[in-house]
Order: C-alpha cells, then sequence, then structure tokens
C-alpha cells in the first residue's frame, strides 16, 4: 500500500491533538506503521496549527509535504484556505464551516475572505459540515472536533467498529458516550 | 511477542529511561522537552522533579550520578545555555552512576527564542552526543547512551529537535534494567575540580573522546546502508527520514553518535561513493570536521543553515526539482495571541493606557509584544527583563525608567529572575517590576513550581510565597494586585513607577487555562447601549469580533468571562450572564 497522508488544520484550542492521536490509533489497528507529528508550545496560543499522520507498510518522513496530503481535515474555513495546497489533486478536503477570525483581521489589518468553501469546491472534492451547531445539538460543543472525524473517517479505508474502538481507547473515559455519539453522527453524515 | 505502542518521541526518552534503570530525573520544563518529565513522573521506580532551573536540575543528577545510580536531566537547547557551567566541569569529573542530559533543539524555531545547535556546545564542552531519529530509537538510544556513559565514564548528551520530539511512532516496550546501585567510592581526585585535579582529569578527558571516536566505528547506533554507490549521504536524526523519503536509493551513513565522529568509518564511506552529500540541520557541525580531513563532500553549499529540513528540501536543492504544486493562497496571517480571559491582557491594557514600556521575558506573556497591545518591547532570555531594565536605569538614569516597568512570569521570575531583583537592590537601583503570577508555567503547558505548592510527582508541598520572597530581599514597597483589578493596578502602577526606590507589583490572577479554574459567568453585549467606541476591542481579546454596523459580537464558546471588556466599558454594554 502507498503510504496515506493524513494533515489536520485548525486554530490552536480546536483539540487537534486528540484527533491526530485517534487516527494514529486507527492505523495501529490496520496493522500499519504510522508516524504522526504535532505542534505544542507557543504556536499553540490562538494560532494556526497543524498536525501530520502518515501511515503506511514503512514510514519514514513524519510531515506531509505540499502536495502530498489525501485527505485534509480542517476545523476552520481559512485554514482550509491556509493549507489547501497541501491537498493532492484527487485529494479530499473535510472542513468544519465555522469562521474564527485571526487577531489580524480583528484589529482591522486584514480581511476576512469571503466564499472559501465555495472556491475550493470549485477544484477540490470538498465534504463540509456545520460541527458547532451539530454539537450543540448534541449537548456539548467541544465534540465538534470527534463529529469532524466522524465525516473524515467515512471517507477512509477502516470499518465503524474499528473506528469506535478507537475513540474509546483514546478519549478521557468520562466522555466515552459523547465523543462516540458525535464520531457516529459525523459518520452518517459522512456517508450521505 | 512484545507490546507495541505508539509513543511521542519524549515519551519514548522516558520509556527509555525507565527501561535504562534510572532513578533520578530532574528538569525545568522547555519546549519542545516539556513532555519526557512529565512521563518519567508516572514510573513510581522513578524520582522526578522540577527544579528552579536548568544549572540547579543538572547538578541534582550529578549529584545522582555522584551517588551511583543512573540519572537523566532534560531542556530544551536555550536550557543547556543555563546548564553549560555544571556541563563543562562534570565533563571532567565524569561518572559514578550513567548521566545522560537530553537537550532538545528547536530548528524553525516553533516555540523559542533562537536556533542555536547543541552539537557545538557539545563539542566546546568535550561531551558525546548521541541522535536518535524517531520514537523507536529514543528509547533504544537512550539505553545505549547509559551503557557508554558508565563505560567511558562520561555524561552523554542525547540530542533531540523538535520534529522527534513531537512526532509519534510505534515503540516497541522492554522490561526495565533493575541493577544494584554503584557504591559510592570517595575519590577527591576525580570529584573535587581544582587546578592541581582538573589539569589530570582534562587529560582523560582528551583520551576518552579519542576512544570514544575510534570506538564508533563498530558502534551499532551508526549504520551503513549501501545501495547505488554514485550518491552517498553522512546524516544523522530526523534529517535521515527526509533522505530516505526522497532518495530511498541512495546510500547512506546514518550516524547515531554525532559527537565525536567516528572518523574510520567516514573515511571508508566516503571512499565507496561517487558523490557524497552531508545533510544536516543548523550547524555545518559534521561538514567541517569531515572537510578538515580532506574528504571531499557537498553540504552548505547547496543545503541552509536555517530552519527545519524535508524531504522537498533535498529534492529542491540536489535535483534542482520543484514539486508540481500550486502557490500557497495568500491569507490574513494567524499568529499565536493570549488566549480569551488571559490575565495577562488585563495587566498589559493598563500598562498601554499609561503609555509604560515594558522590559520583557520568556513566556505567554513575550506576546504582549504582538499587535494591538504591542506593550512588550525588549526579550532576550529568560530572567532578563529585571536585569534589562536595571541596565537601562544605569545608562540613563532614574527619570529614565520612569515610564518602564520589566513584565516577568512567576515561574520565570524563580528560574532566575530572582537573581536579577537581588542585583537591583544591592547596587541600589530604581525601577518597578511587575510579577506576572498566574500559579503556573504555563507556556510549555502547566507544570508547576516552587510558588504552586505541588511537585512534579503530583504532592503537596511548601509554597514558597513570591511577596514574602521579595520582602526578604530588603525591599519596602511589594503589593499584590487581582490582575483583572483595573482600577487597583493602575493607581499601583503610576504610584510604583514614580518612586525612587526597588518595587514589585505582584498582579495575580490564575491562568485561564489551569485546570478548575472555571469562570462562572461570560459576558454579552447590549446593542442598545452600544456607542460604538470600541474601548472593548482594543485589548485585542479574540471572542469579541466588531459587526458592520460598529457594534460588537461576543463568541460564546471562546470567552471565559474574565470581564475585562466589561470593565472597560462606559456605557454597561456589555453584561455578564451565567456560563
Amino acid at each position: 500500500m502507498q503510504t496515506k497522508n493524513i494533515m489536520i488544520v485548525g486554530v490552536g484550542g480546536q483539540g487537534t491533538l486528540l484527533t491526530s492521536r485517534i487516527l494514529g490509533g486507527i492505523a495501529i489497528e490496520g496493522g500499519y506503521d504510522v508516524k504522526l507529528s504535532e505542534v505544542h508550545g507557543m504556536a499553540q496560543r490562538g494560532g494556526s496549527v497543524v498536525t501530520f499522520v502518515r501511515y503506511g507498510e514503512t514510514v519514514a518522513e513524519p510531515i506531509v509535504e505540499e502536495g502530498q496530503a489525501d485527505v485534509l481535515i480542517a476545523f476552520e474555513r481559512l485554514e482550509a484556505l491556509r493549507y489547501i495546497h497541501f491537498l493532492k489533486k484527487d485529494g479530499v478536503l473535510i472542513v468544519n464551516d465555522q469562521k474564527i477570525e485571526p487577531i489580524t483581521v480583528v484589529t482591522g489589518m486584514a480581511q476576512y475572505p469571503e466564499g472559501i468553501i465555495e472556491k475550493l469546491e470549485e477544484e477540490h472534492k470538498v465534504l463540509k459540515v456545520d460541527a458547532m451547531t451539530e454539537a450543540k445539538k448534541l449537548g456539548n460543543s467541544k465534540v465538534f472536533n470527534i463529529i469532524v472525524l466522524g465525516l473524515a473517517a467515512a471517507h477512509m479505508d477502516f470499518t465503524k467498529e474499528q473506528w469506535i474502538k478507537v475513540v474509546e481507547n483514546t478519549v478521557p473515559k468520562k466522555t466515552i458516550e459523547i465523543n462516540t455519539k458525535a464520531f457516529e453522527l459525523g459518520w452518517e453524515i459522512g456517508k450521505k | 511477542m512484545s507490546e507495541k505502542k505508539i509513543m511521542l518521541g519524549n515519551e519514548a526518552i522516558a520509556r527509555g529511561a525507565w527501561e535504562a534503570g534510572v532513578k533520578v530525573s530532574a528538569a525545568y520544563p522547555g519546549t519542545p522537552s516539556t513532555e519526557i518529565s512529565e512521563n518519567v513522573a508516572l514510573y513510581d521506580e522513578i524520582y522526578a522533579e522540577w527544579s528552579p532551573n536548568e544549572k540547579v536540575a543538572t547538578e541534582v543528577a550529578i549529584g545522582a550520578s555522584m551517588s551511583g545510580v543512573r540519572s537523566m536531566v532534560s531542556m530544551k537547547h536555550v536550557g543547556v545555555n543555563v546548564a553549560s557551567d555544571p556541563l563543562y566541569t562534570v565533563a571532567y569529573i565524569g561518572v559514578n552512576g550513567g548521566l545522560v542530559m537530553v537537550a532538545a533543539d528547536d530548528p524553525g524555531m516553533y516555540s523559542s527564542q533562537n536556533e542555536q545547535d547543541t552539537r557545538c556546545v557539545a563539542r566546546a564542552a568535550q561531551v558525546p552526543v548521541i541522535e536518535p531519529a524517531d520514537s523507536s530509537e529514543a528509547k533504544e538510544f537512550v539505553k545505549f547512551a547509559y551503557d557508554i556513559s558508565e563505560k567511558y565514564d562520561t555524561p552523554v548528551i542525547v540530542r533531540t529537535t523538535t520534529r522527534l520530539a513531537h512526532s509519534q511512532g510505534i515503540v516497541e516496550l522492554c522490561d526495565r534494567d533493575n541493577r544494584e546501585d554503584r557504591p559510592y567510592v570517595k575519590d577527591i581526585k576525580k570529584n573535587v575540580m581544582m587546578p592541581g585535579n582538573a589539569k589530570l582529569r582534562h587529560i582523560v578527558v582528551e583520551d576518552r573522546m579519542k576512544a570514544l571516536a575510534a570506538d564508533g566505528y563498530d558502534f551499532p547506533i551508526n549504520k551503513v546502508e549501501y545501495n547505488d554507490t554514485s550518491i552517498g549521504f553522512i546524516t544523522s536524526g530526523i534529517p535521515y527520514q527526509y533522505v530516505k523519503e526522497a532518495m530511498p536509493n541512495a546510500s547512506v551513513l546514518k550516524l547515531g553518535m554525532v559527537h565525536p565522529l567516528p572518523k574510520k568509518l567516514i573515511e571508508e564511506f566516503a571512499s565507496k561513493v561517487d558523490k557524497l552529500y552531508i545533510f544536516e540541520e543548523l550547524e555545518p557541525v559534521i561538514e567541517e570536521q569531515v572537510k578538515s580531513w580532506g574528504i571531499k563532500c557537498v553540504g552548505k553549499e547547496i543545503f541552509t543553515l536555517q530552519g527545519e529540513y524535508s524531504a522537498t528540501l533535498l529534492k529542491k536543492a540536489l535535483l534542482g526539482q520543484q514539486p508540481d504544486v500550486k502557490e500557497a493562497a495568500d491569507v490574513p496571517a494567524r499568529p499565536p495571541i493570549l488566549c480569551p480571559g488571559c490575565p495577562h491582557r488585563s495587566v498589559y491594557t493598563v500598562l498601554k493606557k499609561l503609555k509604560i514600556h515594558a522590559a520583557g521575558d520568556i513566556g505567554c506573556y513575550t506576546l504582549g509584544a504582538v499587535p494591538p497591545l504591542s506593550v512588550v518591547e525588549t526579550s532576550v532570555c529568560m530572567g532578563s527583563s529585571i536585569s534589562t531594565l536595571h541596565g537601562m536605569e544605569k545608562a540613563k538614569g532614574k527619570d529614565y525608567v520612569k515610564d518602564w516597568v520589566a513584565v516577568i512570569g512567576d515561574s520565570t521570575f524563580l528560574h532566575t529572575g530572582i537573581n536579577s531583583l537581588m542585583n537591583m537592590v544591592y547596587n541600589k537601583g530604581v525601577g518597578t517590576v511587575l510579577i506576572l503570577d498566574n500559579s503556573t508555567t504555563a507556556m510549555t503547558g502547566h507544570q508547576d513550581h516552587a510558588a504552586t505548592g505541588k511537585t512534579l510527582k503530583g504532592e503537596t508541598t511548601y509554597m514558597i510565597n513570591i511577596y514574602n520572597l521579595c520582602k526578604s530581599l530588603g525591599i519596602e514597597h511589594v503589593y499584590e494586585v487581582s490582575s483583572f483589578d483595573l482600577e487597583g493596578l493602575e493607581n499601583a502602577v503610576k504610584e510604583e513607577t514614580k518612586r525612587e526606590e526597588v518595587s514589585v507589583i505582584i498582579c495575580k490572577a490564575p491562568c485561564v487555562l489551569l485546570k478548575g479554574n472555571v469562570f462562572k459567568t461570560k459576558c454579552e453585549p447590549v446593542p442598545e447601549k452600544c456607542k460604538k467606541c470600541g474601548a472593548c476591542l482594543r485589548p485585542g481579546c479574540p471572542a469579541i469580533t466588531k459587526n458592520e454596523d460598529g457594534t460588537i459580537s461576543i463568541d460564546d464558546t471562546m470567552c471565559n468571562g474574565c470581564g475585562l471588556c466589561k470593565g472597560l466599558c462606559k456605557f454597561d454594554a456589555i453584561k455578564e450572564v451565567e456560563a
């Protein structure tokens, strides 16, 4: 199998680390070699954050480079646009339809671009979800990232049972129920 | 089959220490090294502590080693500067129990103030350096480091980089080596470094480095892979992975020990390949030595001295290959900022209003240099705020610093800031020091320190009182103010900057991300009362955005209810509601 390249992008504090850990877990569950690369420290403070997941027979480089991502998971619209050039031509973009203004926009130094998703849809396969609204309906806005992951999972190689097992093993014990629900919701949306 | 686990590089280093039978670990937090200690602390067999700084941590590990147990000290690259005093001399003393220093470099400066290369320090200090290339090697190489530490009677540096420290890979777990402690032997000639003894030890050090360089030929961590011999790479650590990704058919000499270099192995490899490249991030440490031996090779002529490498960088530099990818979109930058509800924002809002300049330090609060706050005007290294302010005052006189303050966090103050404050008192300094006390080491992910009342192991301990500590230096004017008390803070800063003495204002409020620190309220706009003056927007809280009509919105998922915006609004156009 050719090495699969997954990228998760978002804003510091959106839970990219938890999501990448579940992706790492699913790769092991599938019997693959896997490498993940994360961002800690200063960059996490509300900045643009990227994590990489690569799995396959044997994986050397721990990062995904430009034009190589099979799946780009974006937790925010502007971040999807920022990293879209990492996506392969036939790759799929999973995007959470949410806007978080960067400080450069809040302070009037820059404009938040309009019509991002429409523009990206012209050139790529795009699956979008308003995960924040969906998560609030489930009663916990924090699990929006797991909904987005569920949507991405529906377009990847593993069975739903494998995913659920890994989600249960990765998230904090007290939150297993709500996270499983969130994952299943994302999965259903993705399969539609 | 033994158990396999996916582990962060830092987690694997901790596991390696445990498997090697380490009993004592000390560190000061610093990205990208912090998780080593956090994981070491989870093993019951290892005593693990946060020390106030890297120098102290290193000395703790040295003491443990002298007593006959295996010990570890870990830090980020700039921490090695702080620790270099004991490091340079323990290189002469050597070890009893194995002694490993893990030093985490940060090519690309993801979370650092410079891009220094620990290998240069290690060469100057005459300490061997081991460099793993993934999580699995991280664990195994740490164990190997302890073996050579004891065999060659030397401290050993395990060098990592951010990419290794914060990447996860599969690791095969082994059992712990429950070795006996080595007996302590009184040996003044070896352990007391005064001139007469040190002169003799220096000879030992040179001999030891020669022996390591020669024996490196057979070290299993130095690995030769002969494939197509028209191109050969000498590389180590994470850059090895980029070579394998970009040029899987090339021949490679992967060095596990990057100092001292195994000369014979390198000469042999160089003679078997037609064209030799040295692929190393940051300084040309391997390259310059190889060239000095008269071996023809190419390195920094085509590979940059700056930042992180990648497979694409290698292909571009070597093959002139431009990847077929689109240009990055031109989008607004999203730099890191202070969190919503961060107490530092409140303090900086006051300083900005009073047009005060701040000599800054290392921590989350360095972000006070970023617009729209732009209050912090200097930042050098840990503890530097207080001493740089003092230097300004001595250079330009006491009136010059009347619109200046030093800002320093609680953990950074205890790290080295305390020395600078002592200096101000001793040398009749004039100036106002703001200790931004958020009850944690925040930037690195909330580690405890000597003033939090908790140890790294999670045990309750004596809590050093920063107020009393400052008082004990003989400073008369020490005040504690809540970071969110805008009026109290403004008055204190106005009053103290006028004073021709040393003053300390401790601005207290726990980090908003600290576990258990939950605000019971959130802020909500009252649009009908809004005069669109923009006062609430000035601190640059990311939860507040301006609407097209000039009123504001507050993102209820981001707002932490600190009430700073409400306090700044003169028209009651922001209210607090239950969270």
